[in-house]
């Protein structure tokens, strides 16, 4: 009896495991796989939660069984290369903001995994609209907010929905003042960062001590600093302002850590700058309205970055009000009418931003052998007069309503 | 004070090299129209003069005065300037925290013409704009329906030709969470009605003493800013902007228009598409607002961009306003877009950012179609007004340029950069609280 009863649920697994992990065909006129040319009339094979094959119809057969989605164009699930969505959420209530601590301004050891709702509704909202990953976590607004992870945007819990640890999110502007009592200006700001990377330097010296009696206890804020000065972990580094791009970079070099650029709305006054440091930019949302650290913002931005032939990818950023997320599709949409092509702009939200957050062997191009993620239009993507007519995310269907 | 002099001097040149132009036609020649009052028409040609649309048909059926300028335009697209029913752009204020009800206050008092938001509604394609009071109160205060003209003060910018007796705008209120707050503020929603219709049964007995006074001015009942503009809004000389949001919010507008009869236009209506067929039964335009993306407001958590075809099937008037800053006035097309993405027709959405609004201004005589006769605002746009990667060229109002993306100074303020906002609205307006 008992016996039977494991062999029943045995099979009962087996038959829901493969169901989640059905094969899917998704046939497009226009295939685009960020990996080369757009495929005319192209189809998308996925076998269980990877891309099995990727070619014209011609050549790829869709074998029987296979569940098929067809539309009008096919990209890759949409790349958000920084938001909030998670820690923040829809409702902008005290319990679902959590993308902020401001008891003090420099916290590098709270972790985005500790705080990632992976059921808020902002989360299901982007999904459907086919953003399938999200570099997401604290959000800007302290010294160092936190630790950033990546995750899909499916799973019931942070352990299904996460797909890499992310960087340690630093900011510099206006709005870390308006958060804390100190630091008040930039150049305070600057000085406490640096003060705290000695510190680090200092743990990590003690660390090293060949005496386990002198070494020092165990801190947190340290460790997770230290992992910055070793390489071993990226600072996402937000500064809109030209002064303060510039301050970042100069810290960077300092203390040689590995740095993306966040946000950089002013990017353009020091293109020269960040193109010689070699460092990436995670520019704005192309619709972030022109206010505060922001106010000097353009439209255009993303297509100087791209003619300069600076790695970018666009965010969703973070929302203090009214909409509480973005879509980087709509933010991407904004950059290709002011100057950037078609395929860039759909690069900087898929490849491009992959790339960025070190999630690119996985997510952003349809090849065979990356994850499952897909998104399927009725039309140019970029329009607003377009749906998102199907969503798929590690192979699994999880939307087939034109939205 | 040089510097005051100097730009005097060059708004007086060009006020009168305007004037000038005014009265040489300008013909509009290829470009596929949309009249909004009449088919699109391929191939159409526009005469403007003396700020007027003169004549609209397809080119070769239209005379063309010898004396006339002619735009080529020929593959652009031509339509009316964008009417936004709500914006708070002109970095102006209305009610402060003093009081809940503040029909005395006037926006037209506040406006700074100077302010870089009319250029930024410009470059979206917005001539014309009701500026709002508020906002956080019941009643915010009397609002401003604005042509935006080349203009030194408030006067040049104005409808009204009174701006101290003559009716200049509408009156803004609001319910829901949006007004309630500490003492002197309601604390419920039960309470905000029951304040505003206190308000209302006094401007009515104001009402009744100024009607048996019949003229005689011994007669008459001692002055009262709030009264006076109140009886205005009883009369139905005065149209009631009524941001509301949740549907029984929405009810009770639709119960207290009733009750004391005023005309009045809903605004945002976030859940209009619960109660839509109410709405329409009793005839209330409503003005929506689209956005593309959720979340943020927990009284707005139900908003749907469903709301525009909703009310157009119940057969609802559907307007569109920018809230500018909740959203950007130069994307302002992109609404339509968004309404035409969740169902609406094509010919409702383009109705929506141009004739329904002017209807509920009450200035559906002077703007919102090219028809022959109204003011000659018109935008050239660089291709279906529907598309992402169509601009808005041109903007031009009452026959005057008044935005140019090709020119750098105007291209800037389409896209942005260094110290293009110095002055802008988009912060003031978001710690203003404005929804």
């Amino acid at each position: 009896m008992r016996m039977r009863t494991i062999v029943t649920i045995m099979i009962l697994s087996l038959l829901i495991l493969s169901s989640l992990t059905a094969q899917v065909a998704i046939k497009g006129e226009t295939v685009y796989t960020m990996s080369g040319a757009p495929i005319t009339n192209g189809v998308v094979l996925i076998k269980g939660n990877k891309i099995e094959r990727v070619g014209p119809a011609s050549q790829v057969q869709i074998p029987n069984g296979y569940k098929i989605l067809s539309g009008k164009v096919v990209t890759p699930g949409l790349v958000d290369a920084h938001s909030v969505v998670g820690l923040a959420g829809m409702l902008n209530q005290t319990h679902d903001q959590m993308q902020l601590e401001k008891s003090e301004p420099m916290q590098p050891e709270l972790r985005a995994i500790d705080a990632y709702n992976a059921r808020e509704a902002l989360v299901e909202w982007l999904r459907n609209m086919g953003v399938t990953a999200l570099h997401t976590g604290h959000g800007p607004g302290a010294l160092a907010s936190g630790t950033t992870i990546v995750v899909k945007t499916v799973g019931g819990t942070i352990n299904e929905a996460l797909i890499d640890s992310g960087m340690v999110a630093f900011t510099l502007g206006e709005s870390v003042s308006q958060n804390f009592r100190s630091p008040g200006t930039s150049a305070k700001s600057v000085a406490m960062i640096r003060t705290e990377f000695l510190k680090t330097q200092d743990y990590l010296k003690r660390k090293g001590n060949k005496d386990p009696e002198k070494r020092p206890a165990i801190d947190l804020k340290m460790e997770m600093l230290a992992r910055v000065l070793s390489g071993q972990t990226k600072v996402l580094f937000t500064a809109q302002k030209a002064t303060d791009i510039m301050s970042a970079l100069r810290l960077a070099k300092e203390f040689g850590f590995k740095m993306v650029l966040d946000g950089a709305a002013e990017a353009y006054l020091v293109m020269d700058e960040i193109k010689k440091a070699g460092i990436p930019v995670i520019l704005h949302p192309t619709m972030v309205r022109p206010g505060g650290d922001t106010r000097n913002v353009s439209m255009e931005t993303a297509a100087a970055l791209q003619k300069k032939g600076i790695p970018f990818a666009i965010q969703s950023g973070y929302e203090g009000y009214v909409p509480k997320t973005r879509l980087v599709l709509y933010e991407a949409a904004i950059a290709a009418s002011n100057g950037l092509s078609f395929q860039e702009a759909l690069a900087s939200i898929t490849i491009g931003a992959a790339r960025i957050i070190g999630v690119d062997k996985r997510v952003g191009s349809l090849e065979p052998g990356k994850d499952g993620d897909v998104a399927v239009f009725d039309g140019d993507p970029f329009e607003y007069t377009s749906h998102v007519c199907g969503v798929v995310v590690n192979g699994q269907v999880v939307s087939e309503t034109c939205r | 004070m040089h510097q005051r002099r100097l730009w005097i001097f060059l708004f007086l040149i060009i006020v009168t090299s305007l004037a000038f132009a005014q009265e040489i036609p300008q013909v509009f020649r290829g470009a596929t129209v949309y009249p909004i009052d009449g088919e699109p028409i391929q191939d159409g040609t526009l005469i403007v003069q003396g700020g007027k649309v003169v004549a609209l048909g397809k080119t070769g059926s239209v005379a063309v005065p010898s004396n006339a300028v002619i735009h080529d335009v020929k593959g652009k697209v031509l339509m009316p300037g964008l009417v936004d029913t709500h914006s708070h752009i002109g970095d102006g204020s209305g009610g402060d925290r003093s009081n809940a009800l503040h029909p005395d206050v006037r926006i037209l008092d506040a406006i700074d013409v100077r302010s870089k938001g009319f250029r930024k509604a410009l470059a979206g394609g917005i001539t014309t704009v009701n500026v709002m009071p508020g906002s956080g109160h019941l009643m915010s205060g009397q609002t401003a329906y604005l042509k935006i003209r080349p203009a030194n003060t408030i006067y040049d910018m104005l409808f009204c030709s009174d701006p101290v007796n003559g009716i200049c705008g509408g009156m803004k209120m609001a319910n829901g969470t949006n007004s309630i707050g500490e003492k002197p503020f309601p604390g419920t929603r039960a309470k905000s009605a029951a304040l505003v219709r206190q308000l209302f049964l006094k401007a009515q007995d104001y009402q009744v003493k100024v009607k048996s006074a019949a003229g005689n001015p011994d007669k008459m009942p001692k002055r009262e800013l709030e009264m006076e503009a109140l009886v205005q809004v009883l009369e139905g000389k005065r149209v009631v902007h009524h941001h509301t949001h949740r549907h029984d919010d929405i009810m009770t507008v639709l119960r207290l228009a009733k009750e004391f009869g005023f005309r009045v236009v809903l605004q945002h209506v976030s859940e209009a598409w619960k109660v839509a067929k109410e709405i329409a039964e009793a005839g209330v335009p409503a003005s929506i607002i689209l956005i593309d993306s959720p979340g943020g407001k927990l009284e707005t958590t139900d908003i749907r961009n469903e709301n525009g075809v909703e009310l157009d099937r119940a057969g609802a008037l559907v307007g569109f306003h920018t809230d500018d800053g909740i959203t950007d006035s130069r994307l302002f097309l992109r609404m339509a877009a968004l309404a035409v993405r969740a169902g609406m027709s094509r010919t409702k959405a383009l109705e929506g950012m141009t004739i329904a609004g002017a209807k509920m201004l009450d200035l559906g005589d002077r703007v919102g179609s090219l028809t022959p006769g109204k003011d000659a605002d018109f935008l050239v746009l660089s291709g279906d007004p529907f598309s992402v990667y169509t601009h808005v060229e041109q903007t031009w109002v009452e026959g005057n340029k008044m935005f140019d993306r090709a020119n750098p100074e105007d291209h800037e303020m389409a896209v942005g950069g260094y110290d293009v906002f110095r002055r802008s609205l988009y912060l003031d307006a978001c710690e203003g609280g404005a929804e």
